[in-house]
């Protein structure tokens, strides 16, 4: 026996420093790689910001200046345009959250088997160009209809649809929505009160990054926007064409692209503090 | 002011009655012609494999599950149509179900909210019942920041809060490891006695029922097998399914003639039931303690293997071509070696006995 374990310990002792040192050295190796990737992934993104920054922040002689940014706001339609995307995306919010939450709780609590077929029909609107659906919409729906600029709201649930249900449905992943249901309702509480008190606040993070996505959606379709003839900020955007104001538009698509930005730090920030605060209040009691 | 907690009457447990049911899913009959009566502030535990029923049995109780025929009546009161959140059951599920968004007090206190109980008295009854189940230093506390067994107990709390008609446990520690198991299986013992609360408790733990429960019904395939006092269960147990669900049995091949059986060239009698009914070729099933055995040099059979189980060690016997469990003492054990020629005898006072078809028991191949 003796010779057996002198064995085991000397190829241990033998074994033991090469691999870490060879796991090491493969660490370096990936952290490298990972270094180089998020260089190229942050050049990829940031480098178009910069020069819409760098242009917008320009004056016709090419000086430093923040004209662009005054101007916006005087500039013919921006308000109305602004204020019009504003309405629409409101509108396509509250809509695609009184559709959406409870179709994907209903079908997590009750048909989890339809939840392959809803992953199938929500990724639709991603493969059916949006120039087809609001040609074949304006074609069937009455004037009526067509002459109210919600009806884009409409057509912007649909695209939004994606997102909204795939964040939706992660979100509702995340927690055991059935047995919650199920402890909630054993304690007397209504659907109603169920949704509001355990089910919301359990699904928040995810309700409100759906939200974004809706907003960001919104505030950069422009296809349909513009076949149904309505200047939203993206059309007011393309059609500012006078050329000599080439960096108000760029401004406009800045200001949009940080409001979203700021919007999306906005819901990280809110869920941070949350845990925040409930690490105080811990503390304190 | 006076305390909130639920407090224990004679007569406080509500009578259960479930009557005659049936619940299919697709083709297969989870129940099927289940009739269960439960005493009030009884202990009952539904015991049985994966598949066989028993909770399916125990959320058609807490209205979680549509009935296909049959009748939930408690307190004479028919339920099978009432909405789960209206049958006043305070249910403690498998898995950790307490609210993550809600620290342990508030858990506590949802089902007091829901019932529109004023504030004061909803923290005054959580903090009660917190500090029940040896919590109230940890009422701030979100699940996320509790032990699995601390989440359990929580659970249990919010339970008891609403002052239930019926205590619905659902495997409520088959998620926890052992020493907190054992610990959270005494309390929820002494909880249920001390508030005298009608009881329904699903697990396939035998040890967990022989300890906790006032009676067991033992499920196979959507009815009921058995329903007796553990003791009697484990000791007489009604069929071979019961037999070989709880407890260890060996199985030995037998010729049955005028209610008696030869073992180890022994008569023994056939016990009453449903073995009465079982003729020619059987087979009995002996539980361990069944057997005695005395170390003999022209014993019948020898020791092939030991176990040590503590206070007693368990030995593999082999008598001809049949091998059988047999418990001994762990200080009698110890000096049997393997290879000692030992005479076994039957010190049962009968035997149960079952047609070969209906006895599933693997042959001895573990103690």
């Amino acid at each position: 026996m003796a010779p057996l374990v002198g064995e085991v310990a000397e190829a241990e002792n033998e074994v033991v420093p090469s691999f870490s040192t060879g796991s090491s050295k493969r660490r370096r190796r990936v952290r490298w790689w990972r270094g180089v990737v998020l260089v190229l992934a942050g050049a990829f993104f940031l480098i178009p910001v910069y020069a819409g920054v760098k242009f917008s922040l320009q004056n016709n002689e090419h000086h430093f200046s923040f004209q662009a940014y005054e101007s916006l706001a005087s500039a013919p339609g921006f308000t109305a345009a602004l204020t019009l995307s504003l309405k629409i995306a409101l509108v396509t919010m509250v809509v695609s959250t009184l559709l959406m939450v409870p179709t994907a709780i209903y079908v997590h609590v009750r048909l989890p088997r339809l939840r392959r077929l809803l992953d199938v029909v929500t990724v639709l609107p991603i493969v059916i160009p949006p120039i087809v659906l609001i040609v074949g919409v304006l074609g069937v729906y009455p004037l009526w209809a067509k002459s109210s600029p919600y009806l884009l709201s409409f057509m912007y649930v649909i695209l939004a649809m994606p997102f909204v249900y795939r964040s939706l449905d992660a979100g509702i992943g995340a927690i055991d929505l059935k047995t919650l249901t199920e402890a909630s309702r054993s304690l007397g509480g209504s659907w109603s009160k169920t949704m509001w008190r355990v089910i919301l606040p359990n699904i928040r993070p995810a309700l409100l990054s759906a939200t974004v996505l809706t907003l960001a959606l919104v505030f950069g379709e422009y296809t349909m926007a513009q076949l149904d003839i309505w200047q939203t900020i993206p059309v007011w955007i393309a059609q500012f064409q006078v050329s000599s104001d080439g960096p108000v538009q760029v401004a406009a698509s800045m200001i949009g692209l940080m409001g979203t930005w700021v919007l999306l730090l906005l819901v990280v920030s809110i869920d941070r503090s949350e845990s925040r605060r409930n690490r105080k209040k811990l503390r304190s009691s | 002011m006076s305390s909130l907690l639920p407090k224990a009457s004679p007569g406080a447990g509500a009578a259960v009655s479930l009557e005659n049911l049936v619940r299919a899913f697709g083709s297969v009959r989870a129940l099927d012609g289940f009739s269960l009566k439960i005493e009030p502030g009884e202990f009952m535990a539904l015991l049985g494999p994966s598949g066989c029923g028993k909770t399916t049995a125990l959320r058609v109780l807490a209205g979680f599950e549509i009935l296909d025929s049959g009748r939930v009546v408690v307190d004479g009161v028919d339920l099978s149509d009432v909405n789960a959140r209206k049958r006043d059951m305070g249910m403690v599920f498998q898995s950790y179900s307490l609210f993550p968004n809600m620290n342990a007090l508030n858990n506590v206190a949802f089902g007091l909210r829901m019932r529109k109980q004023s504030h004061s008295v909803r923290q005054k009854k959580a903090r009660e019942l917190l500090e029940m189940v040896g919590l109230a230093d940890q009422a701030a506390k979100y699940p996320h920041q509790m032990s699995g067994g601390q989440q359990q107990r929580v659970a249990l709390a919010r339970a008891l809060a609403i002052e239930p008609r019926v205590l619905l446990l659902d495997e409520p520690l088959s998620a926890l490891d052992a020493m907190v198991r054992a610990e959270l299986r005494d309390q929820i013992r002494q909880l249920q006695q001390r508030l005298a609360i009608t009881t329904v408790f699903v697990t396939h733990d035998q040890e967990e029922v022989l300890s906790m429960a006032d009676r067991v019904c033992v499920m196979s395939r959507g009815h009921i097998e058995q329903v007796a006092t553990p003791a009697e269960i484990y000791a007489r147990p009604s069929t071979a399914f019961v037999a070989q669900f709880v407890g260890i049995s060996s199985r030995v091949p037998v010729q049955v003639s005028d209610q008696e059986v030869v073992i180890f060239d022994q008569r023994c009698p056939v016990r009453s039931g449903e073995s009465r009914s079982v003729t020619g070729a059987a087979d009995a099933l002996l539980r361990p303690e069944d057997i005695a055995i005395e170390v003999r040099a022209d014993g019948k059979g020898f020791v092939t293997r030991k176990s040590f189980l503590g206070a007693m060690t368990r030995l593999i016997v082999q008598v001809g071509d049949l091998s059988v469990r047999v418990d001994v003492r762990s200080d009698v054990g110890s000096d049997i070696e393997l290879g000692t020629r030992v005479e076994p005898s039957i010190v049962a006072r009968d035997v149960l006995v079952a047609s070969p078809k209906e006895v599933a028991i693997p042959d001895v191949d573990a103690p």
